[in-house]
């Protein structure tokens, strides 16, 4: 059997031992084992691939394996991964490492929580591993379902309508993408689901022209594309923290990772024509989104607008459709879904301290639980793009990548993105400033504790990854330069 | 010459070391690990400016060294950020001088900080700020000097919000951070752009004064400047809001809520001069590619020096005074550069200029360590509290004096010899120019005498204790920074950093230097009629021209100009709307979908009533039409 398969049948096991377990200890000791042994699978993972590139292996998907499973339509269980869904899968197993060490105090129905949590990965996983869009659309759906009772179910605030929302606006995305791909298949003469296929086919001109839109908004709409992203800020806040950790850290980079598999990649011509309508979309997504935070007094919604601006600048730079600015989208990606990661965690663990996420209720924070304090510190320092951590390293591929793109129009779009340093600086101090520094406001606050050592565990795998990309980019950039060159050929010519 | 590295990895390990384990250890620890780490460092760098300037001279000329450089990351072909050290004249000068203040630094901080809550989060990041400032300086090309911009920006940040329970001082770092931030902004496009025509990162291939690298830049222009205007005028914004040029200068006036001995590094010796060492480090493109440009150096530099001298006359917070004067020294250095040719005796701006950056970091570092003991003795910072204290700080009150006789220009102190050849290269510029700035130096000499009368003469106005000399550890450093600074003005500078690296012979200018001493001597003199004893003079003064004095003590109303335009432009007038917009029109369409679905929905749930006489009236009803349809149509 393919080990990529691995990826699948875990967290599958991990839903048979979670029914099977009895008590609290056990769920727990299966979610740990489980997600252990994905980190180490995907750790494996990248060193394997990381052999066989060296050893001179070139084929664009490496571990492949392909079976039929529907094949009046051509469908096949098809997976292979390339240098971008090596490092999707390490980003998505270190979120779910950390996201069960993040639930550890799960209050009530945990065995279903941790059941529907198994099976949001299954789909994760499924998703970054297939090569083949029927597949690829399957698992992508599978990971939009269990969103719904998670959120509704373990929620709080206004959690069935936040959770009816990004069912309702997600559902309709994945509605246009069914289109999308159906169109893919009959219009590109290959009747092939195989991504590898139809890209060395030719869609006809005419038939991108209303296809690129129809798979780039579909995927988009998950990638929080100005104006369909206000599922966001009121899904991200209701939602309990493993799962905004899960959505926000990796969820959402399949929206940004099918734009880029799917849209771009099989549909160079139209992303030529078109890509101006949605470099305006995505420029003020940016822009916007930064800005909205400001004013925000919720940690999760000033999160989640911080999101929106950031999660923006991938989709803006995969449409630059160049290698240096597609590299950054992916860099991005990483790092918005780890930094992401750790701010929901540490939101998490502050709300559970203080029972409010009100930043007008807070003050002084730093002072009562300094371990916390430092983490959001460095999360903000990585969001803001501090040099050292892997914020910098994605936005200046960004942008950089952005600016040698020859139209000027393309250009002026780059340095109005690039005002987006300055206002994250603004939100992030202004949060920072409020809830953690000057005296402390609320004299209940003096008593609560810091970090427990199950909260540390989350917190310092994520600044550690954070860090790790930071300090050292080059293998990692390298490895997603070399998967990029069959895209950039398909999109040069 | 490898070993460089290590000058600036030990301040990052100690910086890790502290950080990391640094709760572990008692303050007195943690302060002499940091200390000990920085000697050596310090110690190396001595080392390195005698290896350098003995051995690296090929035909005359400086060599530029590049001892380690390597890939971090890449971008294109062309395009990459590498790490690395290069070693010239000017790197070599700010190792020294970044090494030598931190290390006085270090070591007053133990007795300074001595009994502080966070001694050991204080040193840590002081190694912090150390590391990314030598790796600011040595930076082989651009990017790698915006990394560690990025760097010395945030520890500056942590430093001013030391005291981060106290509200004005989260307010200061806070404020520091964005203005800064936003002055970066135009770097890092004037970086996209200065790569995107030139392909390149590296400093010595841009400052190699080859022409063809700019090629692709001709002829473009934007909004009447050609594009390479354009992209070093955007560099040298990032310059001006790191060394605080008028009027991103907001921020550091307020910076002076961190800790006394921060800001004596940070913001008097090293972080705040970076602009000035940009401008400096890329000087040949400045002179061969943008000449407009230099003159708007010129210009911002003039402007900030007199603005910031006459703020700096009528401040009572010992701290602020000494921050405009810091802003207004940064100024003249500007000045130095903006007049200064390329060539032989033509380069004496740029000479001069550096050479105040170095005479100035040590004096001005030892009137803020000064200002420091004086805090430390009567504790505040206004002056309006202090008074007489020459009596009880006699080691302090003389190494100040000393400063306040450098800054002032008056021989054989350093200050006089830096000032006194920008003012020459000045008037040799534009004799116009050249008068603004004498009468600012004039300014410079009145406030320093203003400050030093009102501290060490005057009445004593301490009732509840007597003040006390400061301890050992805090001492030393001043006498020793006393000593550079005597003896400074000596070195032959011009042997050794120098525009285009070749050696150049200083010569007084008499007739600039016997001007500018007598109009310090004047200024020095009215100081001491109005400040030395009671005097109403200054009080007159003050009522009779109340507007612009009210004027200048609120520093001209800049500050309110950076409130007007956080608060009400981005957080009212554009953040709340978007976020209203966000709310009530793009979410309300889809709210709006939600809801009209649902009145759909509820209008035809009628048809399904259950009711059997309604379903066969409609099935008889729709018979019928589809009969009539089917007949006549």
């Amino acid at each position: 059997m393919n080990f990529l398969s691995l990826f699948v049948l875990v967290p599958v096991l991990m839903m048979v031992g979670l029914f099977l377990s009895k008590n609290l200890r056990q769920i727990r000791l299966v979610m740990v084992t489980g997600a252990s042994l994905l980190l180490a699978l995907s750790a494996g993972l990248v060193f394997a691939y990381l052999g066989e590139r060296a050893a001179g292996n070139t084929a664009e998907m490496l571990f492949t394996a392909r079976c039929s499973w529907y094949a009046p339509l051509n469908i096949h269980y098809s997976v292979g991964v390339d240098g971008i869904s090596v490092a999707m899968l390490l980003l998505s197993s270190i979120i779910v490492f950390t996201g069960v060490f993040a639930s550890w105090k799960m209050e009530f129905l945990e065995k279903e929580f941790f059941l529907w949590f198994s099976l949001l990965s299954t789909g994760v996983f499924g998703f970054f591993i297939s090569i083949d869009l029927f597949t690829m659309f399957m698992y992508y759906e599978i990971a939009l379902i269990p969103m719904y009772l998670l959120i509704g179910i373990w929620g709080s605030g206004r959690k069935e309508y936040s959770a009816m929302k990004l069912t309702l606006m997600l559902m309709a995305g994945s509605a246009l993408l069914l289109l999308g791909i159906l169109g893919i298949y009959f219009l590109s003469g290959e009747s092939s689901m195989d991504l590898l296929e139809i890209a060395r086919g030719h869609i006809p001109e005419q038939a991108q022209h209303w296809l690129f839109p129809l798979v780039f908004v579909g995927f988009g709409v998950l990638g929080a594309l100005f104006p369909f992203h206000t599922w966001s800020p009121d899904g991200h806040a209701s939602a309990p923290t493993a799962v905004s950790m899960l959505h926000a850290g990796v969820l959402m980079k399949l929206g940004g990772y099918g734009c880029f598999r799917v849209a771009i990649y099989l549909m160079p011509e139209a992303a030529h024509d078109l890509s101006w309508i949605f470099i305006i979309l995505t420029g003020i997504s940016v822009i916007y989104g930064a800005y909205s935070a400001i004013v925000q007094t919720d940690l999760k919604y000033i999160n989640a607008y911080s999101s929106v601006s950031h999660c923006g600048l991938v989709l803006f730079a995969i449409l630059m459709l160049n290698q240096t600015a597609m590299n950054g989208a992916i860099l991005q990606m990483l790092s918005h879904g780890l930094m992401t990661a750790l701010f929901f965690a540490l939101i998490g663990m502050i709300y559970g301290r203080t029972h409010t996420r009100d930043i007008r209720e807070m003050g002084g924070l730093m002072k009562v639980m300094p371990f916390l304090g430092v983490c959001y510190v460095i999360a903000g320092l990585a969001s803001l793009g501090l040099p050292g951590l892997s914020g910098f390293v994605a936005e200046m591929t960004v942008f950089v990548g952005a600016f040698l793109h020859e139209d000027t129009f393309h250009r002026v779009f780059t340095i109005l993105a690039c005002t987006s340093i300055v206002i994250t600086a603004v939100y992030i101090l202004r949060v920072v400033g409020k809830i953690l520094h000057g005296p402390v406001t609320d004299r209940h606050h003096l008593a609560l504790s810091d970090a427990n050592w199950y909260e540390r565990t989350s917190t310092i795998v994520l600044i550690l990854a954070i860090a790790g990309i930071g300090l050292y980019p080059l293998w990692l950039s390298d490895m997603i330069n070399d998967s990029l060159l069959p895209v950039i050929q398909n999109v040069n010519l | 010459m490898e070993y460089t590295l290590f000058i600036v990895l030990l301040p990052f390990l100690s910086f890790l070391f502290l950080g990391l384990v640094g709760k572990r250890l008692t303050p007195r620890a943690a302060g002499y690990t940091g200390t000990i780490v920085l000697a050596i460092s310090a110690c190396l760098s001595y080392i390195t400016a005698w290896h350098y300037f003995t051995t690296a001279k090929v035909d005359g000329i400086f060599e530029k060294l590049t001892p380690v450089n390597f890939t971090w990351l890449n971008f294109t072909e062309k395009l990459h950020i590498d790490l690395g050290i290069l070693l010239d004249p000017i790197a070599v000068m700010m190792l020294v001088v970044i090494t030598t203040v931190s290390l006085m630094v270090h070591l007053y901080s133990i007795g300074y900080m001595h009994g502080e809550r966070g001694f050991q989060r204080y040193y840590a990041f002081l190694s912090l700020f150390t590391f990314s400032m030598l790796g600011l300086v040595v930076a082989t090309n651009i990017f790698q000097m915006y990394i560690f911009w990025e760097l010395v920006g945030v520890s500056s940040y942590l430093l001013i919000g030391f005291y981060y329970t106290k509200p004005e001082a989260v307010a200061a770092s806070k404020k520091a951070f964005i203005v800064t931030r936003f002055a970066d902004l135009g770097f890092l496009i004037g970086i996209l752009l200065l790569s995107f025509y030139t392909g390149t990162f590296d400093f010595e291939r841009l400052t190699s004064g080859d022409t063809a690298l700019f090629a692709g830049m001709e002829g473009i222009s934007f909004m009447g400047c050609s594009v390479i205007s354009w992209a070093v005028a955007l560099i040298f914004m990032g310059g001006a809001g790191k060394s605080a040029m008028f009027p991103l200068h907001v921020w550091l006036p307020d910076a002076m809520e961190g800790p006394t001995p921060v800001s004596a590094l940070i913001h008097a010796a090293t972080m705040v001069v970076a602009g000035v060492y940009l401008v400096a480090r890329l000087f040949p493109v400045y002179y061969l590619e943008a000449p407009d440009v230099l003159v708007l150096v010129a210009v911002v530099g003039a402007v900030t020096s007199l603005y910031a001298a006459v703020v700096a006359c009528v401040q009572t917070d010992i701290k602020r005074v000494l921050a405009f004067s810091t802003i207004s020294q940064i100024g003249f250095m500007m000045v130095g550069l903006g007049v200064s040719g390329m060539e032989g005796h033509e380069g004496l701006g740029y000479m001069a200029s550096m050479f105040h950056l170095f005479t100035h970091a040590m004096f001005k570092a030892l009137l803020f360590l000064g200002a420091g003991a004086i805090i430390h003795a009567v504790h505040s910072n206004e002056m309006t509290r202090m008074g007489g204290l020459r009596k009880y700080l006699p080691i302090t009150h003389l190494t100040f004096l000393v400063a306040c006789l450098a800054i002032a220009g008056i021989p054989p102190f350093s200050g006089f010899f830096s000032k006194d050849e920008i003012l020459a290269a000045t008037f040799h510029f534009s004799p116009v120019l050249g008068m603004v700035m004498s009468f600012t130096a004039g300014l410079t000499a009145f406030y320093m005498f203003r400050l030093y009368y009102r501290v060490f003469w005057n009445k004593a106005n301490h009732h509840d204790h007597v003040p006390h000399e400061a301890p050992g550890s805090m001492t030393v450093p001043l006498i020793l920074l006393a000593a550079v600074t005597l003896v400074a003005g000596f070195i032959p500078f011009g042997k050794f950093v120098t525009s285009d690296s070749t050696e150049y012979i200083i010569h007084l200018d008499w007739a600039v230097a016997s001007a500018s001493v007598a109009i310090a001597l004047i200024a020095i003199g009215i100081a001491t009629l109005f400040y030395r004893g009671e005097s109403t003079i200054p009080d007159r003064l003050a009522t009779s021209f109340r507007g612009l004095h009210a004027a200048a003590f609120n520093r001209f109303y800049l500050d309110d100009l950076y409130i007007f335009i956080t608060k009400k432009v981005i957080f009212n007038g554009i953040s709340r709307p978007v976020a209203w917009f966000d709310r009530h029109v793009v979410d309300g369409t889809m709210n709006g979908f939600a809801t009209l679905s649902r009145r759909v929905s509820y209008s035809i749930r009628g048809f399904q009533s259950g009711q059997l006489q309604q379903y066969v009236m409609v099935i008889l009803l729709g018979t019928l039409l589809i009969t009539v349809l089917v007949l006549f149509v």
